[in-house]
């Protein structure tokens, strides 16, 4: 009888493989091919994931690809990838039907930081500052304490996830002097350029700052952007990052997002500098709750 | 003996000559499909362009002349609403600007080259010059972007104290300048060579000097090629991309100088296309960008043609 049922079981899977080109459980070994594609701020957390989920599971295939996050909601929706990775909810970059097909994860959290030259000397801003800089109404670093050095504002793309979290959360809304700034179309770029230039002012996420000597990250109103300050609820510049799936997604892509979600992986999620989503406290997962 | 060697002869040569027909008539084939193939290739990405390019105006109902002519750009990034501006007359400014300036910078020293490789020392021209530029054309362009990042944008601003950190109009305009360069001059190289000998042997027969047989004759005879060459690095330029948008500092704003950063068509697109909404106000502009682009290349294209055929008539 168990026999019977485990080959009717079995076969069932089969044919789903063939219908669906993806993937089947078993037991505990997981097969079949899993395709992500979406945002470069999860890309490199995503793919360390899938090395290490498919050094436990060799007959899964996981493919992570970048492409912005509006693409990966886009080919998730459309069934061209299983997993669309995000730095924003479907609802902002989908229209409201293509959205509900989708289904959120999310995987863990991202803490952005203003970061500034070594050589400025500038640790610390207030968020009123820190919005009249990027809004050019400040144009010297001696208005807000520093040497006499003019402000260089590098920022991001106007569509990247980036720019739209530390717009919400560290510029009150407020929208950046695109017409006096410096743009640059991904971080380790504009990384770059606030090292090699003294008066340089932009933010990426602390993913890109573990192991950084290069430039000083900037507490703000004297909260200091780390992970446990993201976890208190005390320094609100930050955001979830999204793994969307189709419907409830096939089994492989499910076990993989449970993977990267459960107790094992999140040491290496924090090694990386991204945020464990379990670990943020009601204080903070309420700041974030009205927006 | 001799009948059936002839009769055997004439089946073999008959199968033979049936043989080479089914072999011409399967190149033939084979070579016509590929090049329908091209050109189907062609029209269908045209098509494509045109159908995502025109949404701006028939989705979103923006005017034409807001795209080309207004500075606001502020679309929205968002499927559902498009109460955005998207005015994309700085990247066209960035675009034509920074191509215009590149092209007054290389033109002598490609149309130099073209003529010192080919008049003046053919021998080191061919043996030396000639190679050397055909290593240029292979130069990936982001080796030229990153070149330009590391050397050429500092350079900037600590010579010429640049406010924006360096990155500038100048910059941009440099980088794509040298990438031309290879183009123009071996273009030009070859119309040159193309110039019959007897318009030289008249010339100097005439008692002109070789400067004036080179700018008179040559030149003039090789014009609509060597025009042909700039309009093909021209068109190089414009599409290119990963280089400019490394070192122009991609500030929305028009540019107040030579040492100020500004965008280009090109920079523009590549920075927000995978982040914004598909089929959103944003991303549709995007694509009318792209359109434009693309009517551009065209428009080289068509001048390449005219202007060959007028050579061809002057010849």
């Amino acid at each position: 009888m168990k026999k019977t049922l485990s080959m009717i079981l079995s076969t069932a899977l089969c044919v789903s493989m063939l219908a669906f080109g993806t993937a089947a459980v078993a037991e505990t070994a997981v097969s079949g091919t899993v395709t992500a594609a979406g945002s470069s701020a999860l890309l490199p957390l995503a793919q360390a994931a899938a090395d290490a989920f498919m050094e436990k599971n060799p007959d899964c295939s996981i493919v992570v690809n970048g492409g912005g996050s509006g693409q990966g909601l886009k080919q998730v929706a459309d069934g061209a990838v299983d997993i669309g990775n995000s730095d924003v909810f479907a609802e902002q970059k989908l229209d409201a039907d293509a959205a509900k097909t989708l289904v959120d994860h999310k995987v863990c959290t991202v803490t952005m930081a203003a970061v500034v030259n070594k050589a400025l000397g500038v640790s610390n801003l207030t968020t009123e500052q820190l919005t009249d800089i990027f809004t050019a109404k400040i144009t010297n670093w001696k208005d807000v304490g520093g040497p006499d050095e003019a402000i260089l504002l590098v920022t991001r793309p106007t569509s990247s996830g980036t720019r739209a979290l530390f717009k919400t959360w560290a510029l009150k809304d407020a929208e950046e002097a695109s017409n006096q700034a410096l743009e640059t179309d991904d971080s380790g770029t504009l990384l770059e350029t606030v090292k090699n230039n003294p008066g340089a002012i932009g933010y990426v996420a602390l993913s890109y700052l573990v192991n950084n000597v290069d430039v000083q990250a900037v507490s703000i109103d004297g909260i200091a952007p780390t992970l446990e300050n993201t976890y208190n609820g005390t320094y609100l510049v930050w955001g979830y990052e999204h793994m969307y799936t189709k419907g409830e997604g096939s089994d492989a892509a499910k076990a993989f997002i449970n993977y990267m979600t459960g107790e094992e992986f999140s040491s290496n999620i924090e090694a990386m500098g991204y945020g464990v989503a379990s670990k943020l406290t009601d204080a903070a997962i309420a700041t974030h709750e009205a927006k | 003996m001799v009948m059936t060697d002839t009769a055997a002869g004439l089946r073999e040569s008959r199968k033979n000559s049936i043989k080479l027909l089914r072999n011409e008539r399967f190149g033939r084939g084979l070579v016509m499909a590929c090049g329908l193939f091209i050109i189907l290739l062609t029209l269908s990405v045209a098509a494509f362009l045109v159908v995502q390019g025109t949404g701006t105006f028939t989705k979103y109902h923006h005017s034409i002349l807001e795209f080309l002519f207004s500075a606001d750009w502020a679309p929205t990034d968002s499927v559902t609403e498009g109460s955005g501006k998207v005015g994309a007359a700085i990247y066209i400014v960035g675009s034509l600007l920074t191509c215009g300036l590149a092209l007054v910078f290389i033109t002598p020293f490609s149309l130099g080259a073209a003529i010192f490789m080919t008049e003046i020392s053919p021998r080191a021209g061919s043996k030396l010059l000639q190679p050397a530029v055909e290593i240029f054309v292979g130069i990936p362009s982001v080796v030229y972007g990153w070149t330009g990042l590391t050397i050429l944008v500092p350079l900037i601003r600590d010579v010429f104290h640049a406010k924006m950190g360096g990155y500038s109009v100048l910059a941009a305009s440099i980088v794509l300048a040298v990438m031309m360069f290879p183009t123009i001059t071996t273009v030009a190289a070859d119309a040159i060579r193309s110039v019959s000998q007897e318009y030289r042997d008249a010339a100097y027969g005439l008692g002109s000097t070789r400067w004036q047989v080179i700018y008179r004759v040559v030149v003039p005879a090789a014009a609509p090629g060597i025009f042909t060459g700039i309009i093909l690095g021209l068109a190089r330029a414009f599409g290119e991309a990963l280089a400019v948008a490394m070192v122009i500092g991609k500030t929305r704003a028009f540019p107040a100088g030579l040492l100020s950063p500004t965008n280009n068509l090109t920079a523009a697109i590549a920075a927000d296309m995978g982040n914004s909404a598909n089929g959103g106000e944003q991303n549709l502009a995007l694509w009318t960008m792209a359109l434009l682009l693309f009517l551009i290349s065209m428009l080289f294209i068509l001048l390449i043609h005219i202007i060959s055929r007028k050579g061809k008539q002057a010849a």
